[in-house]
């Protein structure tokens, strides 16, 4: 073949990123020369490294590439974009253990306070946000952005938007991960929940999620497909309200802009009112409306049959938009917000039940036909049974959020327990689902290492999940109990000091589910491995040869 | 408190109570749209995307 005599250069983005990355490197130099504080230059010197990393990362790849770009199309299929996928499933599953094991240890510290080690960096205060934040935004954001990258490629049958940016946007999320993590081990927090990370990591990751917001909206733009399929529509959803409740929450005047320390600007009733309408509707956009591109897609792609009903997805999508984000109040009941907003949240609250079901109806009824895969398919049982889990926490989140239940269940473990039947049971699992499917398909093998490991993985799994949950219904409703309880004089009935005592059995009990759900994981991951490693490579459809020139 | 009546006033009140009916409205439309008669074959066509293989 006639190699086209085109020179080689570097294009825009290439240099002007290597560029952009030079400076910052110099000026996380300066930054961590002046710091105010011990973790401020931590992050400094870490984001001059990355920096520094990066740069050379851009010029390697230009010195090692053809003259000419990935073209878009081979042989007349779209040539896809799978490096960044391939690299945030495998940072999903890294996390994913990561934080499951952290949530075992602060499981067990409640268990066993000895377990804080009277460090200040393995104290629960500490460890609480980085168990939360590595299983929602490292574990399910990477599983978000692969994913997403995945779907939005293949439904709109084109390449994904851009050469260096979707490499920027998984390298950049990860990065930021490891700044907030490392942060709240060195005690940086605003300490708003859910939204610790300092005002410098909430810039990254503004200019990181702008940068995905733009690849996912310019691969739409370039689809082959008239139609925008419904994931995509989830993805959309998902990415520019996480990108609004992200600038809406973290508004923040840092003392020094030489230290991690920062104020709020709300102040107040109007903060705590920001603070959850950021925190419920982060339920709602990423661990709802996310989580849902991935059932729309894949759970008609392993049933091998149609969305049951692509009109009801329709109405489930935006009447899950218009309701979602007015539910926050229901966090604040009985507290300094006004009473109508309290009823408004609650209101909105009850009427999620109706959008939420739908889509559950939705998803379960896709495998209507093909039932009897059920039997035979470990992966697809989990994918329905974490939409059995969504509808299950979707039925009991609006049951809490009325006002007199909510008198009961707040601030007990009762929480904690819904959390996790819709964390483990729809998040998690849906995500297992969704890689177990992804992994042959990106590394090119034809299936699965082991099915048997898989049904393992479910089975423990489950049965963690379950004693999870049933242990801190029982305690969540007895700690309720014994602290509105009150003696014929009016005294109230048990020492605070009691109540913690009855929770003890509880709180071990919870341990075990999770030790078994951290189990579950680490099957998985060897069976992810060994796919990867030992699977048999699947044979690529024949393409029409063309005679050799 | 009451509020002085004027023109910005009454244009701030109207557009605040008119977000509810212009809400209520564009979902009776997205409804409507999804239930057309006309609309169900390329509904249909839509659900298999996931299925097509390239």
């Amino acid at each position: 073949m006639s190699q086209p005599s085109i020179s080689k250069s570097m294009t825009i983005g290439e240099s002007g990123l290597a560029l952009i990355f030079a400076a910052t490197a110099f000026l996380c130099m300066v930054g961590a020369a002046k710091a105010v504080d011990a973790p401020f230059a931590f992050h400094a010197s870490l984001a001059a490294a990355a920096s520094v990393a990066a740069v050379f990362a851009i010029l390697n790849r230009y010195f090692d590439r053809p003259a000419e770009l990935p073209p878009q199309e081979i042989n007349g299929r779209p040539n896809y974009n799978l490096g960044p996928i391939k690299f945030a499933s495998v940072m999903a599953m890294f996390w994913g253990i990561a934080g499951f094991t952290v949530g075992l240890l602060i499981a067990s510290q409640l268990a066993w306070p000895a377990l804080n080690f009277d460090l200040p960096w393995t104290s629960f205060g500490r460890m609480r946000p980085l168990h939360t934040s590595a299983v929602i935004f490292a574990f399910g954001g990477n599983v978000l952005i692969a994913s997403s990258f995945y779907v939005v490629q293949k439904t709109c049958r084109t390449r994904l938007a851009g050469d260096l940016a979707p490499w920027f946007v998984v390298l950049g999320y990860n990065f930021f991960i490891v700044i907030a993590g490392t942060g709240y081990l060195l005690g940086v927090t605003q300490s708003k929940e859910y939204a610790e990370p300092e005002w410098y990591s909430d810039l990254w990751l503004t200019i990181v999620w702008v940068t995905y917001l733009l690849v996912f909206l310019a691969t739409i733009m370039k689809r082959k497909e008239p139609h925008i399929y419904v994931a995509n529509w989830f993805y959309l959803a998902f990415i520019i309200t996480i990108a609004v409740l992200h600038l809406g929450n973290n508004p923040a005047l840092p003392v020094s802009v030489f230290g991690s320390k920062s104020y709020i600007v709300w102040g107040g009733v109007q903060d705590a009112m920001f603070q959850w309408w950021y925190g419920h509707n982060a339920v709602g956009f990423f661990l709802t409306a996310g989580f849902l591109a991935l059932m729309y897609y894949f759970v008609p792609k392993r049933a091998e049959r149609p969305v049951y009903s692509y009109r009801l997805s329709i109405v489930h999508f935006w009447a899950l938009i218009f309701l979602y984000i007015w539910a926050g109040p229901h966090h604040l009941h009985y507290t300094a917000l006004p009473d109508w907003a309290q009823t408004l949240g609650m209101t909105f609250s009850v009427m999620l039940w109706m959008p939420s079901w739908g889509g559950m109806i939705n998803g379960l009824m896709t495998l209507s036909g093909a039932w009897d895969k059920l039997r035979t398919d470990p992966v697809l049982r989990m994918l329905v049974v974490s939409v059995a889990f969504y509808g299950m926490s979707t039925f009991e989140g609006p049951m809490m959020s009325v006002k007199v239940v909510n008198s009961l269940s707040h601030y007990t473990d009762w929480t904690i327990g819904h959390v996790h039947s819709g964390a483990l049971g729809w998040v998690g699992f849906v995500s297992f689902g969704a890689l177990y499917c992804l992994v042959p398909w990106l590394w090119n093998r034809k299936g699965l290492y082991s099915l048997k490991l898989v049904n393992w993985h479910f089975w423990t799994a489950t049965l963690g999940i379950v004693l999870y949950i049933s242990a801190m219904w029982v305690s969540g409703i007895l700690q309720g109990l014994m602290w509105r309880s009150y003696t014929s004089l009016g005294f109230l009935e048990y020492s605070f000091i009691e109540t913690v005592e009855a929770m003890h059995p509880f709180y071990i009990i919870r341990a075990a589910g999770g030790a078994l759900f951290l189990i579950g994981s680490l099957i998985m991951a060897y069976n992810l491995w060994m796919t990867v490693r030992v699977g048999e490579a699947e044979v690529q459809a024949p393409i029409a040869l063309q005679p050799a020139e | 408190m009451k509020a002085i009546i004027t023109i910005q006033n009454i244009a701030s009140d109207l557009v605040t109570t008119l977000w509810t009916p212009l809400f209520v409205a564009i979902f009776v439309g997205i409804v409507t749209y999804a239930l057309w008669p006309r609309n169900k074959a390329a509904f249909d066509e839509a659900a298999r995307m996931p299925l097509r293989e390239d």
